[in-house]
């Protein structure tokens, strides 16, 4: 029979062998940050679309044009669509590590969260980059006023 | 790992509850995410386009939509916060209970200034 040996009292408890920074501690730290970054993009951004003026129902083409031919709006939006994809991607991944026990599910699920995760922050990006508010031979009635000087 | 099997809940009440309402309104607003990204890449193609499918989120359905939307952003918001407030406040831990229901008191504020002004939108009062 071997005795047990008791640890000293005054160590802490270590729910794994893990120190300092690793990937999974960077991910707590990251949803934590972003999470600050997006409750003032997002509560801005549905301030801006939803509430003022006539809200939802004044969205068209013209007013995503207004805004994106500001700077200000482009960064904004660009800043919540990599925010928002990191941050619910990743979110996403903890919930399908925590309900997909099988391997083979687990590796499929996460690689089509990826993909998702992926295309979509390009394409996004890209249209952001890319807009033209006055595109040549559009019905003028639907471009926004700084089309027709 | 914690599994159905073994047991995920962890003694219930506000800290489980607010658990789940997090992770449900999460996966709701990333997959609206991903379809709202979609439909505003809508404008690279054209503004008929983009105005044909923007149209749908004036329709009555969807307006009552976007206030579940908004609903679900409120509270992922304000509990986010709490979470943050539970991690890194040194009495976090000690008041989380009471930290839940000033998330939901902000949230029925929140979303009572909203759904008045989101229904006059709608209904063009």
């Amino acid at each position: 029979m071997t005795t047990s040996t008791i640890p000293d009292p005054s160590t802490r408890y270590r729910r794994t062998g893990m120190r300092g920074m690793n990937t999974e501690m960077l991910s707590w730290l990251f949803m934590r940050a972003s999470g600050v970054l997006l409750v003032f993009l997002v509560f801005g951004h549905l301030f801006v679309n939803l509430w003022l003026g006539e809200g939802v129902q004044r969205i068209d083409f013209a007013f995503v044009a207004g805004k994106w031919t500001s700077p200000f709006w482009q960064t904004w939006d660009l800043l919540m669509l990599w925010l928002g994809l990191i941050h619910g991607g990743n979110g996403v991944r903890t919930i399908i590590n925590d309900y997909a026990h099988r391997s083979t599910p687990r590796l499929v699920l996460k690689a089509l969260l990826y993909a998702a995760v992926l295309i979509t922050i390009v394409l996004g990006t890209l249209v952001i980059f890319t807009f033209d508010p006055c595109p040549v031979g559009a019905d003028p009635d639907l471009l926004p006023s700084i089309c027709q000087s | 790992m914690a599994s159905a099997q073994s047991g995920t809940l962890y003694r219930g009440r506000e800290g489980m509850w607010s658990w789940v309402a997090h992770r449900i309104s999460g996966m709701l607003i990333f997959l609206f995410l991903l379809v709202h990204v979609l439909d505003t890449a809508l404008v690279r193609v054209s503004p008929e386009a983009y105005n044909e499918v923007i149209g749908h989120y004036k329709l009555v359905v969807f307006g009552l939509g976007e206030i579940g939307l908004v609903g679900a952003i409120l509270f992922h918001a304000l509990n986010g916060l709490r979470i943050i407030l539970v991690d890194f406040w040194s009495q976090g831990t000690k008041r989380q209970r009471l930290l839940f229901w000033v998330v939901v008191a902000l949230w029925v504020v929140l979303m009572a200034g909203f759904v008045p002004r989101q229904l006059m939108h709608m209904f063009g009062a």
